[in-house]
């Protein structure tokens, strides 16, 4: 069929609820934020244009922009490749077939569909310094656990420990990857006598190379976006704001101090952070992914 | 396998297990159990498999939650939510998928890639023209910030169901147009009775999605009478910070559905889930 001005009329009627979406919700709040983030905006009154004002004083003289920045960078770079490692070996290990696997398969896939709230108040419970479940059981081995979240130290790494507890979500993706692969590879493998350990490196692993591409660029842009679990747990950034993520200092200046114009410079900052970040890690894949 | 070899893989999957499925249990079990069980000894007490078992049951904390916070309206105010925004979401973004996988018409490829290109586009940006937008237009405060965006579709979704629809057989649909039948008779008759697998993995995925948001909420509802599940537990801990019994009660009523849901459909999570993050 050609394109004629019947199927254009059509195809548009189609699309149209999209189109409007995009419109409204999308590109014209896209452009007013480019707009806002030059100016100073408290909601009630209207915007005054202030230059690049909010983006001086974010990079020059605003120290807990450059914290919460750190924060989620350290955040990104422990918990995105610490989630892939320890989601393809749990893969590896589920694709065994052994008994009782489906009742495994579960019981490391539930803690990733248990939802975000409900995790963090279960989780700000069992990191309890006196009461909680972790430092119960640091106690049986002798050991004095930390104060977690009350401690400037330790209370990202109570964040990263509880992110990981939901890494089942990957590794289904993970399982799903490695069942896809061929399975005469492995024979010829096997003929050429090459090792388990050699078949991992040079079989499983090139070949899952482009499911953990897909989580490792989902996994950079959702640590730039961690909102819930640390709005949750330590809503005004924990001690020390050791767990100021970016994304909730951008909220508390949004939605705490009315400072729109400064929050929207931030949301442009972290959008171009994001950008490039994908930008990067889809041109380091040529090196490395490996598309069967 | 050998059998030396099975008993280590069994090994190694309990003890990873217990991490994984404590923390659940745990919550659970702090939800029957009395406050003179949570704090004995209070402090310095080390863990023991009989502390998991809640003496003397304490099923009383349902009750004190539901007292302390109307979980019963959250409930139902979640519900619908997620029922009005899984008819909006899905059936949107499935009529927006057909003309975007079986309608030719200018500009589709641009429209297409745009559509794609929003879905990495962080929510942080949007945000405040938008919250102004609904304020004007006088709904802050109201659900309708929650429920109207949906009826425009997902991009998630509208590329899932663009893919799926493409592998559907063009045959039927072209002998359908050549007897007269309309594009949107073919797409309501043949296409969308194909398509009910990848419908329900999007059903799913909107209901979990809305079942958890705790963002949206947060920004709109400010009438305790129209908060949600997630939004309401949050308030609950801000509120009556110290009852761990109540809130992990209330939280297992919070958890509790998903997993449910999760045992009656499971082929749509692991399947769903698979097919997201695999083939893209």
């Amino acid at each position: 069929m050609k394109p004629g001005r019947k199927n254009n009329l059509t195809g548009y009627l189609f699309i149209a609820p999209w189109l409007i979406g995009f419109f409204v919700f999308t590109f014209v709040p896209f452009l007013q934020s480019i707009y806002l983030s030059f100016t100073r905006y408290n909601i009630i009154t209207p915007p005054k244009w202030v230059g690049f004002a909010n983006y001086q004083m974010l990079l020059t003289q605003d120290e807990l922009f450059w914290k919460s920045a750190l924060v989620t960078v350290k955040f990104a770079v422990i918990h995105v490749p610490l989630a892939v490692v320890v989601g393809v070996c749990l893969a590896l290990l589920l694709n065994r077939e052994v008994k009782g696997i489906a009742a495994y398969r579960t019981i490391f896939f539930l803690p990733s569909i248990v939802p975000t709230v409900a995790t963090s108040v279960v989780f700000l419970w069992i990191l309890n310094p006196t009461t909680g479940l972790i430092n119960n059981l640091l106690r049986n081995f002798g050991i004095q656990g930390p104060a977690w979240l009350n401690d400037p130290f330790w209370a990202f790494w109570a964040l990263v420990i509880m992110s990981l507890w939901g890494v089942g979500g990957s590794m289904v993706i993970y399982l799903a990857g490695l069942k896809d692969i061929p399975i005469h590879l492995y024979e010829a493998a096997i003929i050429d006598g090459a090792s388990p350990a050699k078949r991992l490196r040079h079989v499983t692993l090139p070949m899952l190379s482009p499911v953990i591409f897909f989580n490792l660029v989902m996994g950079v842009i959702g640590a730039f976006q961690y909102f819930t679990q640390a709005f949750v747990m330590t809503p005004n950034g924990g001690p020390q704001d050791s767990t100021l993520f970016y994304s909730l200092y951008l909220f508390n200046r949004a939605w705490k101090y009315y400072d729109m114009g400064y929050a929207s410079a931030m949301a442009w900052i972290l959008f171009l952070i994001v950008v490039t970040l994908t930008a990067i890690v889809f041109r380091s894949q040529k090196k490395w992914v490996h598309y069967g | 396998m050998e059998k030396g070899n099975r008993l280590l893989i069994h090994m190694v999957l309990i003890c990873l297990s217990i991490p994984a499925i404590l923390p659940l249990i745990w919550m659970i079990s702090t939800s029957f159990k009395a406050e003179t069980q949570i704090y004995t000894n209070t402090g310095m007490q080390s863990f023991q498999i009989s502390s998991l078992w809640p003496s003397p049951m304490h099923p009383q904390n349902y009750s004190e939650a539901l007292q302390t916070v109307p979980f019963g309206i959250y409930l139902r105010n979640t519900l619908i939510l997620c029922l009005l925004t899984v008819l909006g979401a899905v059936g949107s973004s499935s009529v927006v998928a057909y003309g975007f996988a079986r309608i030719d018409f200018k500009g589709k490829e641009m429209w297409f890639a745009l559509m794609v290109a929003t879905m990495a586009l962080p929510g942080q940006v949007t945000m405040i023209p938008v919250f102004t937008i609904f304020r004007n237009l006088g709904w802050y405060g109201t659900p309708l910030p929650l429920i109207v965006p949906a009826f425009t579709g997902s991009a998630f979704f509208i590329f899932l169901l663009t893919q799926f629809f493409r592998t559907l057989p063009a045959e039927m649909a072209e002998a359908a147009r050549v007897d007269g039948s309309s594009e949107w008779r073919i797409f309501t008759q043949l296409v969308l009775p194909l398509s009910k697998p990848a419908l329900a993995t999007c059903a799913l995925f909107q209901f979990l999605g809305t079942w958890n948001d705790f963002f949206g909420p947060l920004l709109y509802l400010n009438d305790p009478n129209s908060y949600t599940l997630a939004y309401g537990l949050q308030q609950f801990l801000s509120l009556h910070g110290g009852k761990w019994a109540q809130l992990m009660a209330a939280s297992t009523i919070f958890t509790i559905p998903i997993i449910v849901l999760f045992f009656f459909a499971q082929k749509t999570f692991i399947q769903g889930i698979a097919t997201t993050g695999g083939k893209s």
